[in-house]
């Protein structure tokens, strides 16, 4: 029953998709007046206005250059010609370090807080100051103080990450059932074994969930970190090809940030899953 | 005063209500149990009878009075106190054997992994769960899940092992066979038991002593039954014995009317720390013995029927 369900989604996922790209053909297939004129003149003007052809491009016109940046996706021909793997490959690894460096932090401070109803309540009102900003009105501090473009994307990466991970670190440990806590205590394990063997598996899964959260905020915040500092990455890249009025390449590029999102949110939820046990 | 193993001092415990002010759950509580002895608690729902067991794993610290043991006064939990949780309370990551071997880690820290394997592995056996060891409680059923919770109270070995109401998610064959099982491993290793039940049967066949207590709040210890039936008894007849009725039909009766009926007068009356100690069919408490012994024995309680047929 489970099976045929997903075969029959898969079939109107397909359906879906072929309905889309159809429409989209038709509408960027090209109907707009030509208007005869100098073919110098013609020549500044470009295509859409002389042959009719559709500014927008075509899932034909997108297909072609997708296939072509996978083909070479690694070629480096100056600052502003790189390809779209080398510029994915700089995204992911400021992601990466940024939210990394969160972990390290949100995690131990987040055991802290679950764990120390004094900590909790002492540390909460900069929680609730610091978690609402935007992670990019902390750019221009951080490029003040740090003075390097890469870097201060990832401390963007890096805040922005931070905060989810901390709440649910902090609510999975504190909520860990009572009379978990109560088999560690008749053992007489000491503070630093129950943590580990204790309230570390218990809150897992919550921690898996916070950090799950933080790599899809990271993965939406690096774009606009990218497309601020300029240089490399994946939202630099959307940018110059703005700039280039290739929309063709955005487009491309806009495709394959939905698909790394969707990949490392995988990975995340596969772990997440690997950590729950059923009671 | 300290000439019981463990001794209930005069505890109370007390938690703030609703509206300000305090809830007393019960008061002045005094209790002995000597070494070797099985101690049940029977008493209604909510009269406390987890919370003693609480201050007894020093998990709960008492509103006023103190529990020694040994001679020293309980600070904190401790290894030589094992607690069966009413829930199991097994860690869901942990398979069987993890779970067991977690405890047996705890307490002898030096062991190598295989020490601790193999004596997690003798305890495991010995609550017949050979072959289960790397199943995950969530693949257990509810029995078996409380087997494990007594292979890993009886693992490390303790002086004194606290069950709360440790049989009471069973079926009844189940819940039989580790009745047998616990009174059996008591009585081999000379464990001190304290136990909560809601079950008379149970407490009739593996109590030494069975501990009414009233209804909450301000719950009394209101008296302590010494159990008359033979040590040696064994469950399959246990209740043919001639004393089992008169056993069964007192604390019944308390159960029934008398801990509800308990009034401030009778709580003024008794004496605390000496609470009064009852054998049911002995000489003494006639009016037990006279009312229900008779019928019920043996087999003679439905003679129509027999007849009938
Ligand atoms: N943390 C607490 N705060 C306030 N009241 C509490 C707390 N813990 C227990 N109580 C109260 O203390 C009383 C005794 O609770 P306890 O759990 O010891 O009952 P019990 O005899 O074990 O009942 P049961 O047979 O249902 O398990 C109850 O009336 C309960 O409401
Ligand atoms: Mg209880």
């Amino acid at each position: 029953m489970t099976r045929s369900l997903t075969f029959r989604a898969a079939i109107v996922s397909i359906l879906l998709f072929a309905a889309f790209v159809l429409v989209w053909h038709l509408a960027t297939r090209g109907s707009g007046a030509t208007v005869a004129m100098d073919p110098e003149y013609a020549k500044l003007m470009g295509a859409t206005a002389t042959t009719g052809k559709s500014a927008m491009p075509g899932p034909l016109d997108v297909g072609a250059t997708v296939w072509g940046h996978l083909k070479d996706p690694f070629y480096d021909r100056g600052t502003n010609d790189k390809g779209l793997g080398i510029q994915l490959g700089w995204s992911i690894l400021r992601v990466t370090i940024g939210y990394l460096l969160a972990v390290l932090v949100a995690i131990p401070i987040g055991f802290l807080i679950g764990m120390s109803p004094l900590m909790s309540k002492a540390l909460d009102p900069f929680i609730q100051v610091l978690k609402p900003i935007s992670p990019l009105a902390w750019m221009p501090l951080a490029l003040y103080t740090i003075k390097d473009s890469g870097l201060s994307a990832v401390f963007v990466i890096f805040i922005c990450s931070l905060w989810p991970m901390l709440v649910n670190t902090a609510f999975g440990v504190a909520s860990v059932r009572k009379e978990w806590i109560n088999v560690a205590r008749t053992l007489e394990v000491g503070t630093l074994r129950r943590i580990f063997t204790v309230l570390l598996p218990a809150a897992a899964p919550t921690i898996l969930t916070g950090m799950r959260i933080s790599i899809g905020i990271a993965w939406l915040v690096i774009v606009a970190a990218e497309m601020l500092v300029g240089g490399t990455g994946i939202g630099y890249f959307v940018w110059n090809e703005w700039n280039n009025l290739s929309i063709t390449n955005v487009i491309t590029a806009i495709l394959v940030i939905g698909v790394v999102g969707m990949i490392l949110d995988q990975l995340l939820a596969r772990a997440t899953r690997a950590v729950t046990f059923p009671e | 005063m300290t000439d019981k193993f463990i001794s209930i001092e005069g505890i109370s415990k007390r938690f703030p209500a609703a509206g300000g002010g305090t809830t007393t759950v019960f008061e002045d509580l005094w209790l002995g149990m000597e070494r070797g002895t099985f101690t049940c608690v029977i008493g209604h729902s909510g009269c406390g009878k987890t919370t003693v067991l609480n201050v007894l794993a020093g998990l709960d610290r008492p509103s006023d009075g103190a529990v020694i043991v040994d001679n020293q006064s309980i600070e904190g939990p401790s290894l030589d106190r094992a607690v069966i949780f009413q829930s199991h309370a097994l860690l869901p990551w942990l398979t069987v054997m993890g779970n067991v071997a977690y405890a047996v880690a705890s307490k002898w820290r030096r062991w190598s992994r295989a020490q601790v394997e193999e004596h997690a592995q003798r305890f495991i056996a010995l609550v017949g769960l050979s072959g289960a060891e790397r199943k995950r409680p969530a693949e257990l059923s509810g029995g078996m899940k409380q087997r494990v919770g007594i292979a890993r109270a009886l693992s490390i070995e303790p002086k004194i092992l606290l069950m709360d109401e440790p049989f009471s998610a069973l079926d009844a064959l189940t819940r039989g066979t580790l009745q047998d099982e616990v009174r059996r491993i008591c009585q081999e290793t000379g464990q001190t038991v304290f136990m909560i039940t809601h079950d008379v049967d149970e407490a009739i066949y593996l109590a030494d002593r069975i501990v009414l207590m009233t209804n909450g709040p301000q719950a009394v210890l209101a008296e302590i039954v010494d159990n008359p039936l033979p040590a040696d008894r064994a469950r399959d007849d246990v209740h043919k014995h001639p004393l089992y009725y008169a056993v069964r039909n007192h604390v019944v009766d308390f159960l029934v009317t008398r801990s509800k009926s308990y009034t401030d007068a009778d709580k003024a009356a008794l004496d605390r720390r000496n609470p009064p100690i009852v054998r049911p069919g002995a000489p003494e408490p006639a009016i037990v013995s006279g009312e229900s012994a008779s019928p019920s024995w043996p087999g003679l309680s439905r003679p129509s029927t027999s007849h009938a047929g």
